[in-house]
């Protein structure tokens, strides 16, 4: 697995062409979630925009109508972002982040770990190796290792580069 | 502030000491615990966003961590609804309230 190191005022990884894969897919995913497949029911969504008066509909109605065209625009942007510094083609390869990418890297990490978060209904206390274990008994060839895997892999690669900024 | 001796006046009447009216109790920002977000990426967002220490920005997400959730800042509601959308922004859990 690759990780962030700080090189000068850039923030640098080498990915291998499975990882590069695994990145685009994630990002094309959020993209798809903000634009085409958008829908407030979807939890996903409940979870990336949340209801910012829980006990008042319509304040939070109004909130939505003034931040929500702006939120999304970021969130797409931030997605895009990954992809416009990822290798081209189907390729591994290095990725160099100014400090600007960096943070758009760091939300859109964050985005698609929530994103999965919902999905897998990881819970406070979920221990993501146990799951791992239980979910590779249960069919190792099953969507739900690999999601888990990705999941568990994007949180790694989300500390490193917060870690490299940090430092 | 100033060394000049202040004037003598009459003590005003101030509203501390009375109940202060519902509507014009200050709002505020609550950030909830959710199982995803990092602790270290919610501190780091704290710092970001509102400029707190690392001691400051670690104290919240601790007791967003452990209490649930933590109330990050306070003032007008139009500025919470602002801290809000930021919060949102960076995927935390950001809800507004009256104190």
């Amino acid at each position: 697995m690759s990780m962030f190191r700080r090189r000068g005022d850039h923030y640098v990884a080498t990915f291998a062409v499975d990882e590069v894969r695994v990145l685009r897919k994630v990002a094309n995913e959020v993209v798809g979630l903000l634009t085409d497949g958008f829908d407030h029911g979807d939890p996903v969504v409940g979870r990336l925009f949340p209801d910012v008066y829980p006990d008042d509909d319509a304040g939070t109605a109004e909130f939505r109508r003034y931040t929500e065209g702006d939120l999304k625009t970021g969130k797409i942007d931030q997605a895009g972002a990954v992809l416009a510094a990822l290798p081209d083609g189907d390729a591994g390869g290095e990725v160099r982040l100014d400090a600007e990418a960096a943070e758009a890297w760091l939300r859109a990490l964050n985005d698609a770990r929530l994103a999965m978060g919902v999905r897998l209904e990881i819970k406070d206390g979920t221990d993501l190796g146990e799951e791992l274990d239980d979910a590779v008994a249960a069919d190792p060839g099953s969507s739900r290792v690999f999601q888990l895997s990705v999941y568990a892999y994007l949180g790694y690669l989300q500390e490193s580069l917060l870690n490299a900024l940090i430092d | 502030m100033g060394g000049m001796a202040a004037p003598q006046v009459a003590p005003v009447e101030t509203p501390d000491t009375e109940e202060v009216p519902v509507s014009d109790r200050p709002w505020v920002t609550i950030v909830w615990d959710d199982p995803v977000n990092l602790m270290t990426y919610v501190t780091w967002v704290f710092q970001k966003l509102f400029g707190y220490s690392r001691e400051k920005a670690e104290r919240l997400m601790l007791d967003v961590h452990h209490k649930g959730k933590a109330v990050v800042s306070s003032g007008a509601r139009e500025r919470m609804e602002h801290d809000a959308a930021q919060l949102h922004a960076y995927g935390l859990w950001a809800t507004v309230d009256r104190s």
